[in-house]
């Protein structure tokens, strides 16, 4: 049975690819919904810190073999830290000015790293093996699907959803959404907002650097990796809605579903039609799929 | 800062513009810098002017690039005529770019601007007339009106620089036109300028497309200066590059951009010869230090502390007010 | 005057002096020899900085001297835009009086510098861009295509594949004109010899992932996987392949891959990948001497292109010596009869600019095979020159006479 041209095992073979490939925009473009949606940051960082933890387990099993699962905790861990410093050290001087200054420091932040990592590392880029575990591949049928892969899918749905949950459902996350939509009010009912606020900052980043390890596997551990899918990742984030985690989530996997049938019909243009998309529905919605109006 | 400092300065770089040549500056590297410096200042009069921060410039700026070589290149255009049609392209692009952006405000703005400009970079790479990842090579310089030949670096550079101060000056009379202090008015204040009857929106569309006919103009300059057109005229680091430059000499000053796109393809030029990473990590601190500390950009603050320093007459705010508003040299921040 | 004025004048006083230097043109200048390339991104590791020190070495090696005069290397990273390429080519042959340029890598940005150097009549030898362009269409008294074009890498692996019985192609191209002319030069040879291309799929550069394009190639079949692609877009793909299982059913060819792809992919990825180069380090013991002196420097061996940066300045050096003069016209009329005979290849440059000599078909070894570091390739086969390049019968350049 043909589906538009193609055989129907081709075409579900596309789709759950293309699923996979949501999945793992939903996890990325997660921790820039979680800093832009609390804290109205605009961080053009996060392409740089998923880099910084796909390093971050590179170096880790490099240079202290210590294997992946490990790397999944340390190296979030790490950039997390990272991400406190420069939420601590710089962008607290940003506050109360417009959200774009926050941007061209970031922007500038990951031309920083990026320089830094290419001078030192090369571009060739590094090879990280996939864990023993998860090697070798499924035959769902209509098509053989590498087990990391279906990992990715899981491991990206379990952290989202666990971040959307603590967000929206738990006292935590209400003490951050009230804290950043009026932090005086807050304090006063003695809530250490600005520890909030930075802890909120390290977890977008520890956020991209779990991305990053989940990536580091499938794609070359590069500095340039951070730079060739941000402009998508924000794509994701301003189409889901930019306050809104599930909205970016589901844009996510949307995108993933969409891009990978533009790589069937039409594949010169998969990397375009995320743009396409946003301006479509910026016309449409302007604050985005699940966004708030500004 | 007073008009008469301001055309000393400007008659300065008129002098040192004219002799350039004759200086033992290189002319081909002055007319590229020159390009920029157009570049910044159109960009500068939509962002410093009237407040809107775009992230496709490089649209305009390469979308003209490209038409301007072509129509000089395969259908034997004189150089004139092949920079008006690059820049009637580029304001085409702005009616579209604008009609669609200027609804939305702030970072949405932003990143319709960016999202537009993705598509044209798209096309720029699939349309056959491009040359894809080649470029558009080997555009003649040809005679100008048909009669000047313009193969001569000498030659080439008196012309850019003629409509690099034409353009200039068209820039300054429009920010201090009466349509000017409204775009003023709309960065400082737009509500207010709303209930006092202003068609807001058409204001913005306007300014957009000043802006991006002259981003047309200069990459159309380019393109006819250096014989080519490539991607890397409209990819979204060329539209950040003149963020940069913006930022660097001061958003909504008068000679910022100019020396801003002077620092910024100076220090390209000078670090093209050592390892490019660190090109990167210069450009990257410069953002960030400019951010935290140079808001103002080097011209801005240099003017708001010569002013803080100045001796005034009385301290009174509604005369300093008054001072500034008939200055030609205005400071702005991009707060909304 | 107030200080204020003068600042902003001063700014652009300054980036104007910053950028430029006054012109000196003195009778006892140094021989200049410039070298651009991509130093810093996609190609900074196959070539880059590495490449230019190989052109001081050669020019060191020579003497430092040619002419009774002493001999200076420029170096400038393109950052791969043709822009960047063709005004340093043309500042530093304005400006410093540069003699000969060299680099490249990147097909836009040698056409972009070929022009400059035809326009200004100063040799100019490429190597590392793949287009076949260069000697053909665009072709000018003063270019040399040095290493390798995308018509040799497609004659030598297309030929000897299908040769062997890989009758069937799939080929996966990245979407722009270097790519396209690799795929349509190897689809031309896989046609010639009786074999078929059941299918192609274009990706963008720089594509995220490659798994949707590798199910369409597995499904399509075919007994080769032809990547016409380079650099990052190849290493992911190679992965990606991997971990497809692609290998399990379909042999990888590679249409440009250098020694740096190999090593940076881990034997593991690319073991039994079929590839076609102009140079191995380990292929003779003159080629092992100059890579050994290479990997005492850098802790890596060098690539081809490396390896060429060196051959061809030490060809124009014998070329000049030899005509006795630096005029462009007799050094590259030398240049043409001189033949070439070092460690890199022995070879001639034909009139239309393109070097000819043997190239090779290579096969990545196993893990088990590789007995030391860097020990990657075996050779499958060594095309001769006449047979791996396009010949003079064929060839679209306007300076050969037919």
């Amino acid at each position: 049975m043909e589906i538009f041209g193609i055989p129907h095992q081709a075409f579900l073979g596309q789709l759950m690819l293309g699923l996979v490939n949501g999945a793992f925009y939903a996890i990325l473009s997660l921790g820039l919904a979680v800093i832009f949606g609390l804290l109205d940051i605009v961080n053009f960082a996060h392409g740089a810190l998923y880099m910084l933890g796909a390093f971050a387990a590179w170096i880790a099993l490099d240079s202290f073999g210590i294997n992946y699962w490990l790397a999944l905790i340390v190296a979030p861990l790490a950039v997390g830290v990272v991400g406190v410093l420069i939420e601590r050290l710089l962008l607290k001087r940003l506050y109360g000015l417009d959200p774009l200054y926050g941007l061209l420091l970031t922007f500038g932040l990951s031309l920083i790293f990026e320089g830094v990592f290419r001078d030192r590392f090369g571009v060739s880029g590094q090879s990280y093996p996939v864990p023993e575990l998860l090697s070798g591949a499924t035959n769902l049928g209509f098509m053989i699907l590498p087990n990391y892969r279906a990992w990715v899918v899981l491991a990206s749905l379990v952290v989202c959803l666990g971040t959307w949950f603590i967000i929206e459902r738990t006292r935590l996350g209400a003490y951050l959404r009230a804290g950043t939509e009026n932090a005086r009010l807050v304090q006063a009912f003695g809530v250490n907002v600005p520890l909030m606020v930075m802890l909120t900052y390290g977890a977008g980043a520890a956020l991209a650097a779990f991305a990053g390890v989940l990536a580091a596997p499938i794609v070359q551990v590069t500095p340039l990796m951070g730079s060739n899918l941000i402009i998508v990742v924000f794509a994701v984030v301003v189409i889901g809605g930019m306050g809104s985690i599930l909205g970016s989530v589901i844009t996510g996997l949307g995108l993933g579903v969409i891009e990978g049938l533009t790589r069937v019909f039409y594949p010169e243009a998969s990397n375009v039609v995320v743009f396409v998309i946003m301006a479509i529905v910026l016309m449409l919605r302007p604050a985005g799929l699940f966004g708030k109006e500004a | 800062m007073s008009a008469r400092s301001i055309r000393l300065i400007s008659l300065l770089l008129l002098a040192l513009g004219l002799v350039a040549p004759y200086v033992g500056l290189y002319p081909v590297f002055v007319m590229k810098l020159l390009c920029f410096a157009l570049f910044a200042c159109a960009f500068n009069l939509l962002l410093g002017f009237t407040g809107l921060l775009s992230f496709g410039h490089a649209a305009f700026f390469g979308g003209a690039a490209y038409v301007t070589g072509w129509f000089i290149k395969s259908l034997g255009w004189t150089p004139e005529l092949g920079v008006l049609a690059g820049m009637v392209v580029a304001a085409l692009l702005g009616v579209v770019f604008g009609g669609v952006a200027i609804r939305r405000q702030g970072i949405y703005f932003a990143m319709v601007t960016l999202a537009l400009a993705q598509m044209v970079f798209f096309l720029c790479l699939q349309l056959p007339f491009t040359g894809g990842e080649d470029g558009l090579q080997g555009v003649p310089r040809g005679n100008l009106l048909g009669l000047l030949p313009l193969d001569s670096d000498i030659a080439m550079y008196y012309v850019v620089l003629a409509v690099f101060v034409a353009a200039y000056l068209a820039i300054q009379r429009i920010v201090t036109s009466p349509f000017g202090q409204v775009l003023k008015m709309i960065r400082e204040n737009e509500p207010r300028a709303i209930s006092l009857g202003y068609e807001v929106d058409r204001y913005k569309l306007m300014a957009f497309v000043l802006s991006a006919a002259l981003s047309g103009l200069a990459g159309s300059l380019k393109t006819v200066v250096m014989g080519f057109a490539t991607l890397s005229d409209v990819h979204w680091s060329m539209s950040g590059e003149v963020i940069l430059m913006s930022l660097l000499g001061g958003v909504g000053t008068f000679f910022g951009p100019v020396l801003g796109a002077s620092v910024v393809i100076a220090l390209q030029n000078m670090l093209a010869d050592k390892v490019g990473a660190w090109v990167t990590v210069i450009i990257g601190v410069i953002f960030v230090v400019c951010v935290l500390a140079f808001r103002r950009g080097v011209v801005g603050e240099l003017v708001e502390w010569l002013d803080r320093r100045r001796p005034r007459k009385t301290t009174a705010p509604t005369a300093r007010a008054d001072h500034e508003a008939h200055s030609g040299e205005t400071r702005a921040d991009i707060t909304a | 005057m107030k200080l204020k004025p003068l600042v902003a004048a001063l700014g652009l006083a300054v980036g104007l002096a910053l950028g430029s230097t006054a012109a000196l043109a003195q009778a006892s200048q140094p021989v200049r020899i410039g070298f651009i390339t991509d130093m810093a991104s996609l190609y900074a590791d196959i070539d880059g900085p590495a490449g230019g020190e190989m052109v001081k070495w050669a020019a060191q090696d020579f003497g430092g001297k040619v002419l009774g005069r002493p001999i200076e290397v420029l170096t400038a990273d393109h950052q791969n835009k043709a822009d960047v390429a063709s005004s340093k080519a043309r500042e530093w042959i304005d400006k410093d009086g540069l003699n000969m340029l060299v680099g490249g890598t990147s097909s836009g940005t040698a056409l972009a510098m070929a022009k400059v150097a035809s326009e200004k009549k100063r040799p100019y030898f490429v190597i590392g861009a793949g287009s076949a362009r260069l000697t053909n269409e665009e072709c000018t008294p003063y270019t040399v295509h040095y290493a390798y074009d995308t018509v040799a890498l497609a004659k030598v692996a297309a030929n000897a594949l299908v040769k062997a019985g890989n009758k069937d192609w799939y080929f996966l191209t990245a979407d722009y004109a270097f790519g396209h002319s690799l795929e349509s030069d190897a689809a031309n040879v896989v046609k010639a010899n009786g074999g078929r291309v059941v299918g192609s799929v274009r990706h963008p550069l720089n594509a995220s992932d490659f798994s949707s394009f590798l199910l369409q190639a597995q499904g399509s079949k075919a007994q080769i996987l032809a990547m016409a692609n380079a650099g990052g877009d190849f290493i992911n793909a190679m992965k990606a392949a991997k971990e497809f299982g692609i290998n399990k059913t379909m042999k990888v060819a590679g249409l440009l891959v250098f020694i740096n792809d190999v090593h940076s992919l881990g034997l593991a990825n690319t073991e039994g990948l079929q590839l076609a180069d102009s140079w191995y380090w380990n292929q003779d013991e003159a080629s092992r001497k100059f890579a050994q002196r290479f990997f005492a420097k850098y802790k890596r061996m060098p690539s081809s292109l490396q390896a060429a940066d060196y051959s061809a300045t030490m060809t124009y050096l014998k070329a000049v010596q030899a005509a006795g003069t630096l005029d462009a016209d007799k050094v590259m009329a030398q240049v043409k009869k001189m033949p070439v005979n070092d460690f890199y290849s022995k070879g001639t440059i034909r009139a239309d600019g393109r070097m000819i000599h043997d190239m090779y078909l290579f096969q990545v070894k196993s893990a088990k095979e590789s007995t030391t570091p860097w020990d990657y390739y075996k050779l499958v086969a060594k095309v001769p020159g006449d047979q791996a390049f396009t010949t003079l019968a064929e060839s679209k350049c306007a300076l050969i006479k037919k």
